[in-house]
């Protein structure tokens, strides 16, 4: 049985920066493995053709397979193999792991460290609920964008969307821009869960009407998509549509952006804890699970909407993995709980395991509805504050972070501190 | 004076960026911006809005046609989009082609290129 130090699920932006920050901390190429099913490295990105991406970590706009083409160069100048068309079938907690591929066949092998970075899917279940026929001509966005950018070709030329998620509002310009004629963006909650920007330069820019507190309520044609029938919904009624507001669009088209879930299968199978808001694993700063040695990051760790933050955790599970490997890991001294005040749905990571000398952590997190005015805090359970900051919008759509500095954790190591409270005050003007 | 308020839309961080302008329509204040993109972007967006264009060509390889994506290498002019397009529709190439060539020159406006995002060899 073969053995390897560390080993790469996912050949995404998440598994290619770990490797990267693996050897860049020392680890010798030759003792990672990474493993992609897809035929080429580069994840999602390689169908995501939009710019935006990259302008934190290499300060320049670039598109979706620029970003992963700059991560596949850097694994090949330092000699990192990626092994392609090889799929995991399964981990253990004790970082076995077993994959298929034309070239090693049916193969196991067991590792010193496992970093989980399988990316996410897309959510089809709000389809599911819809009545109607079920005809061809209902995609989500990113088949959509795959068929599209990847296949070449236009699935449709009238089109509704349903989710104002930001693949739909990418695909709302991608097809607007091909000839096709997008009719609206329906968005059942009162909210966007899309970026501010793709509202703007998706939508706004081509007058395409977002209609939030909007679902489709049918879909009609017998072989393909006819039409949809759409209403508002009642916010303060279960968001039940509301009889009487109905509206129909003609189209052939209808495309689901209504969220990702990050791929957990493997995770769930070796007995690591997931965590309940995230649906990833949860997690100690280092982006280490509950089975020590097995670390994940990116999208299946947590949906992000900023590539460049993938890279950051990733790099973060990359360095860890890699002390852990090569013996020279701060032994942990007192584990340190974070949970979740008003206006926080979750915080990644979960829990600081401090060492005696503590680094800088940062906290990702998102809110839990649209504010204004508000103040983000980090505070120990006596009341604390470790680190805060004054904020004029936050929203579900756009993810948070906030560091708490080195001096401040080691006087959370001093006071005896279990807990940590991240939370939103409302510092004036209406919550929208 | 007239205050406007904007979403920056370089990067996903959206910052709201508010742009004053005097009676005359010249740019008082920019607030709000986190790097300097941003502070470029609005006083733009206040005056001639500007996209980046991403899409993609047909590319022969010796594998067959796949998709080449490609991208403005700067902004264009916002309504000259739907024209640009019209000029991708007529673009294809052949491999080998790499990330950052240049497949029409001088695109809508003298200076801006539509380059290649990807390598095919
Ligand atoms: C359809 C879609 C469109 C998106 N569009 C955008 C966007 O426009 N902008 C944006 O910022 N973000 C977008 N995202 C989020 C995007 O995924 C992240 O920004 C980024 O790509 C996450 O990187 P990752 O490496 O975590 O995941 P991914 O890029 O998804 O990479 C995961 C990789 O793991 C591989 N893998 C999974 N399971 C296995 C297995 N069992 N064995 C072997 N390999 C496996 C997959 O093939 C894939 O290559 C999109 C996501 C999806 C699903
Ligand atoms: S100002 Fe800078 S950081 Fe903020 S959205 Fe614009 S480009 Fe991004």
């Amino acid at each position: 049985m073969a053995a390897h130090k560390l080993i790469i699920i996912g050949g995404g932006p998440a598994g290619l920066s770990a490797a990267v920050a693996a050897v860049d901390a020392g680890l010798a190429p030759e003792d990672i493995l990474v493993l992609e099913r897809d035929s080429e490295p580069g994840g999602i990105l390689n169908q995501c053709i939009h710019a935006g991406f990259g302008l934190h970590r290499f300060g320049e706009e670039l598109t979706g397979p620029e970003y992963s083409g700059r991560y596949i160069a850097m694994a090949r100048e330092r000699g990192i193999p990626i092994l392609c068309n090889a799929m995991v079938l399964s981990l253990t907690d004790d970082r076995r792991v077993t994959f298929v591929s034309p070239e090693t066949g049916y193969t196991t092998v067991d590792a010193e460290a496992v970093i989980l970075a399988m990316g996410c899917r897309e959510r089809t279940r709000g389809a599911l609920g819809i009545p109607g026929t079920r005809p061809s001509g209902v995609y989500t966005a990113g088949c959509a964008q795959r068929y599209i950018n990847i296949e070449g070709y236009m699935p449709g030329r009238r089109v509704v969307i349903l989710g104002s998620g930001d693949i739909g509002l990418i695909m709302a310009r991608r097809m607007t821009l091909e000839g096709a004629k997008v009719l609206a963006v329906c968005e059942i909650m009162p909210y966007s869960g899309g970026l501010a920007r793709n509202i703007v330069q998706c939508l706004d820019d081509f007058g395409i009407p977002l209609k939030l507190s909007h679902t489709v309520v049918q879909i009609h044609g017998r072989d393909r998509v006819e039409g949809v029938t759409v209403a508002a919904v009642d916010e303060a009624n279960g968001r039940r549509p509301i009889p009487g507001t109905e509206e129909y669009f003609a189209c052939d088209t209808l495309l689901l952006s209504v969220g990702l879930i990050p791929e957990n299968e493997l995770t769930r199978g070796a007995g690591i804890t997931l965590d309940r808001m995230t649906n990833g694993a949860s997690v100690n700063q280092f982006r280490e699970t509950s089975a020590p040695g097995i670390y994940a990051c990116g999208n299946v760790l947590h949906v992000h909407d900023l590539v460049d933050y993938v890279s950051e955790e990733a790099d973060t599970a990359g360095r860890a993995a890699a002390a852990r490997i090569l013996g020279n890991a701060a032994p942990v001294v007192r584990s340190v709980k974070l949970t979740t005040g008003h206006g926080i749905r979750y915080t990644v990571p979960e829990r600081i395991d401090l060492a005696e000398e503590p680094e800088d952590v940062r906290i990702f997190f998102r809110v839990t509805d649209v504010f204004k005015k508000v103040r983000l805090t980090v505070e120990t359970a006596a009341g604390a504050i470790l680190v805060n900051k004054a904020k004029s919008a936050a929203a579900p759509g756009e993810m948070e972070s906030l560091t708490i500095p080195a001096a401040k954790l080691r006087e959370v190591l001093a006071s005896g501190t279990e807990e940590i409270l991240v939370k939103l005050t409302e510092t004036g003007g209406d919550k929208s | 004076m007239t205050t406007k308020e904007l979403t920056c839309v370089v990067c996903p961080a959206g910052c709201r960026i508010t742009v004053t302008l005097n009676d005359a329509s010249a740019i008082e204040s920019i607030e709000g911006y986190t790097c300097l993109r941003g502070k470029t972007y609005a006083a733009n967006e206040v005056t001639h809005p500007v996209r980046t264009l991403t899409s993609t060509v047909p590319v022969m390889t010796a594998e067959g046609k796949k998709m080449l994506p490609v991208r403005t290498n700067a902004g264009i002019p916002r309504e000259s989009l739907f024209e640009a397009m019209k000029i991708v529709r007529a673009t294809a190439v052949k491999a080998p082609v790499h990330t950052g060539d240049i497949l029409v020159a001088d695109f809508i406006e003298p200076g801006t290129n539509l380059i290649a995002c990807k390598d095919f060899e």
